[in-house]
């Protein structure tokens, strides 16, 4: 008897293992699919001209995501000049602020921040940019994406400045040295893969973000590098062609996920070296 | 020995010159750079303000003129003006509840895989690698793929089972939402499994207990108050994921009847019709959707994140 | 070369609530050694650190009493001057992480934006890491990475660096308690040396050191200064029997 139940309870232990091991590997059977049916259909569809030229009407052969990937640059580059400024200061004053009021509602402020759904960003960036301006353009995306920012910079870099130790800012301090330039030369320095790790991630993030950009860059068919008129974006044309009728349309669609997907994977891929490279040894 | 000292002080007393002239400015660069500081993580505080802020005064003239009954009311419908936002409510939460349940079972089983049975090597790094390879796809194109794959996958199974053949509804929406929710619960499931002592599952291997038995009776019941975290973590994303879920839900303005019914979420409302809201009413109704969305996903991860902030100081 | 070139009046330091150091009385006297020795929770470091106001780095730390660097109350100065008069070395080697030799050498001119000529610089170098006995180790390899040496060279480097400032005194905090026999017994050598360049205050829990190196010794014992004195008759025959039960190792 005594063995009949212990044989019952290492089956049971078996069997759960199998489940445990099968449901874990199905959760990424999608994931597989996903990129097996963007590689088949995007592969076929990127080629220099699609990566050089500007979409074409439809019903006309060719055409290509040139303004989307040029907008989905200049998008990156002003959230970037918005959000680190203000992100990594605001991270160095955490770190060096435990405990205290500020310091307090800032974090709670961050956590907050970091929930909030894209699309209510998106409104914001209308009802603070676009409306004022009175038109769509690639600043108001620009604010909306440098506000889903924050929240990575600040905390990647609070977390990796307080893993700097004490003694390195003491010995910069008993040198004479002040406050300011001790963590901008000294602290900040040290911390350095961190923070940068914390603003490839962020990017990574923001970079595939449609959702934001639907009422602020709005897209548009033509090349534009003027910041203050709506511009293309790599999601956006993405969703445009993915849901309209036309099936040249959807090839470029494809091409375009391909290229957005691709990457996503490579910065996840550059700060992972990043990590492994420069992470100051202490 | 005289000579000596007052060399070694003339030399001293040159130095602070070049030193002192750096000095005015430090003093003041200091004061200013600490209230940069200051600043900055002020602007975080202002800003989420200015967000709560903005979203409720634009959001007035619906309240003003709905009320409460904005809650309840069924009808969208910009060529009266009447605007009810219900079905929004229902789709949100049906989608978002439906995919938490189909995700749970995986989440938890990638937590305990990567937590407990494959801590380390080969099998561990590819999995948590898929994981955040799954995290990282963009939602537009989950919803590319969802329109193209999944929802003439489901269109053929509504065929075979006789109802209505949209493909696209609820139920689609809600397995792409539980695709794309898996990677949030099961990192911090897996982090707070990892974290149970070893010290407690020696003592029951130890017993001669299966591993199921000290999961079931150890690791699980320690970690339980990370993985309902984790779980509200998910429930957050969910909330909020507005481009696969447009996508693939059908966008109809209606109260879903069923699980295959096209529907709406708060979230793809908003992402549909907001750049033809023309009027003020209708676009202020929609930005009253939003600030319910703002304040649900706040509080549900803010609850969320509590919890993960009590088990750390537990630990 | 004798006087007096620190003089501590009156200092007590208090934590918060906790009185730390009781109205310490002390004469440093000028390019000698001065060992402050005590049982651990003394006061010793805290005490070095109301020097160079490096305590004011801890909240709540509040100071009262004079501490005089040639005549000036150091609390009347500005933190950065005395700080760069006065130098500090830490128990456990804290090379900047992300500097060359060089550049930790010179970091306190570089990091305060000091413009001095190239030639000066590789003079400040060279002297500072002669001086610490450093340069025909790593003169060859001045530009590699601060941290890429065993804990004994790191520490060396560390009093280099504090050593290019020219500060008038050099404040020791334990600086051998993290390092090898070996390692510290060459430090001891290199505190000798210096003497006749810098005047040396040494924070240390090791009564041998302190006999071995030093010219005077301060005996530290629950904030208060017990006894202080030239070492060779503090160790021979303390005035005070808590001295003397110290010494003999009857606690602490």
């Amino acid at each position: 008897m005594q063995e009949d139940v212990i044989h019952r309870r290492i089956l049971k232990d078996r069997v759960f293992k199998g489940f445990i091991i099968f449901f874990s590997f199905v959760s990424i059977v999608p994931l597989l699919f996903i990129l097996l049916y963007i590689i088949q259909n995007g592969i076929a569809a990127v080629n220099w001209q699609f990566l050089v030229h500007l979409p074409k009407p439809v019903g006309e052969a060719g055409g290509g995501i040139s303004n989307a990937l040029v907008g989905t640059c200049i998008l990156i580059l002003i959230s970037c000049i918005l959000a680190i400024p203000v992100g990594v200061l605001a991270g160095v004053y955490l770190s060096e602020h435990r405990e205290g009021k500020l310091s307090y509602l800032a974090r709670l402020c961050v956590e907050v921040l970091q929930g909030v759904p894209s699309i209510v960003i998106g409104i914001i960036a209308y009802v603070w940019v676009v409306l004022p301006l009175g038109k769509f353009s690639a600043f108001s995306a620009g604010v909306a994406l440098g506000i889903m920012m924050l929240p990575v910079i600040v905390r990647t870099t609070e977390e990796t400045l307080k893993l700097v130790p004490h003694p390195l800012k003491e010995a910069s301090l008993a040198l004479g040295v002040p406050y300011h330039r001790t963590i901008l030369k000294v602290i900040l320095p040290a911390g350095m893969s961190g923070i940068i790790t914390g603003i490839l991630l962020s990017v990574a993030r923001i970079a595939g973000e449609t959702a934001p950009l639907l009422f602020t860059a709005f897209g548009s068919p033509f090349m534009n590098l003027n910041i203050f008129k709506p511009i293309s974006a790599l999601p956006l044309l993405i969703f445009k062609y993915a849901t309209s009728p036309y099936p040249e349309w959807h090839s470029i669609a494809w091409g375009a996920s391909f290229v957005l997907v691709v990457f996503v994977l490579v910065l996840n891929l550059i700060t992972k070296l990043v990590t492994r490279k420069w992470k100051v040894q202490f | 020995m005289e000579q000596h000292s007052s060399h070694a002080s003339a030399q001293a007393e040159s130095k602070p010159e070049t030193l002192i002239q750096s000095l005015g400015k430090a003093g003041r660069s200091e004061r200013v750079f600490r209230a940069i500081l200051y600043i900055s993580a002020l602007c975080l505080v202002i800003l989420i303000g200015a967000i709560f802020l903005s979203l409720t005064v634009y959001s007035c003239p619906s309240i003003k003129k709905f009320g409460f009954k904005f809650l309840l009311g069924r009808d969208w419908d910009p060529v009266s003006g009447q605007f009810g936002a219900l079905p929004f409510l229902v789709g949100t939460l049906l989608t978002s509840f439906l995919a938490l349940l189909i995700s749970t079972p995986f989440s938890i089983s990638i937590s305990l895989f990567l937590g407990e049975y494959f801590r380390e090597g080969i099998v561990f790094s590819f999995l948590k690698s898929a994981i955040e390879i799954l995290a990282g796809i963009p939602s537009v194109i989950y919803g590319f793929w969802g329109l193209f794959v999944l929802v003439p996958l489901i269109r053929a199974m509504q065929l075979k089972l006789g109802i209505m053949p949209y493909g696209v509804g609820i139920f689609t929406a809600s397995l792409i939402l539980s695709v794309m929710i898996i990677p949030y619960s099961a990192s911090i499931g897996r982090e707070v499994i990892q974290m149970v002592p070893s010290g407690l599952k020696e003592a029951a291997f130890s017993l001669g207990a299966t591993r199921l038995e000290v999961i079931r009776s150890i690791i699980l019941p320690y970690a339980r108050s990370g993985i309902v975290a984790g779980i509200l973590l998910s429930l957050g994303r969910a909330l909020g994921e507005t481009m696969a879920v447009t996508m693939v839900i059908g966008n109809a303005n209606i109260l879903p009847g069923s699980i295959f019914s096209p529907a709406n979420t708060m979230a793809s409302v908003i992402a549909n019709e907001f750049t033809e809201a023309t009027e003020t009413v209708y676009l202020s109704s929609l930005v009253e959707i939003g600030l319910l969305l703002f304040i649900v996903t706040m509080i549900v991860n803010m609850i969320g994140r509590h919890i993960v902030k009590k088990m750390s100081v537990e630990s | 070369m004798e006087g007096t070139i620190l003089k501590i009046e009156n200092l007590s330091a208090y934590f918060g609530e906790q009185q730390v150091l009781k109205d310490i009385n002390m004469s440093i006297p000028r390019k000698k050694v001065t060992a402050i020795m005590g049982p651990s929770g003394c006061g010793k470091t805290t005490l070095i650190r109301c020097i160079n106001r490096m305590h004011e780095l801890v909240p709540g730390a509040r100071v009262t009493g004079r501490v005089l660097l040639g005549g000036k109350n150091v609390y009347t100065m500005d933190p950065i001057i005395v700080r760069r008069k006065i130098g500090m070395v830490f128990q456990e080697p804290n090379p900047f992480p992300t500097m060359s030799i060089y550049d930790n050498v010179i970091a306190g001119y570089k990091l305060n934006g000091i413009k001095i000529s190239r030639e000066e610089q590789d003079r400040i170098v060279e002297e500072s890491l002669k001086k610490v006995a450093l340069w025909d180790e790593v003169k060859d390899s001045l530009h590699r990475r601060g941290t890429f040496f065993s804990g004994g060279q790191q520490q060396r480097l560390c009093i280099a660096r504090a050593l290019a400032m020219e500060p008038e005194v050099l404040l020791l905090d334990e600086p051998t308690s993290a390092l090898d026999p070996k390692a510290t017994s060459r430090i001891e050598e290199l505190i000798t040396a210096l003497k006749r360049h810098v005047t040396i205050i040494l924070v240390t829990h090791n009564i041998a050191q302190a006999a071995r190196v030093s010219d005077f010794t301060a005996f530290l014992y629950v904030g208060e200064l017990i006894e202080f004195g030239p070492s060779e008759k503090l160790f021979s025959v303390p005035e005070d029997k808590r001295t003397e039960e110290y010494l003999t190792g009857k606690f602490g």
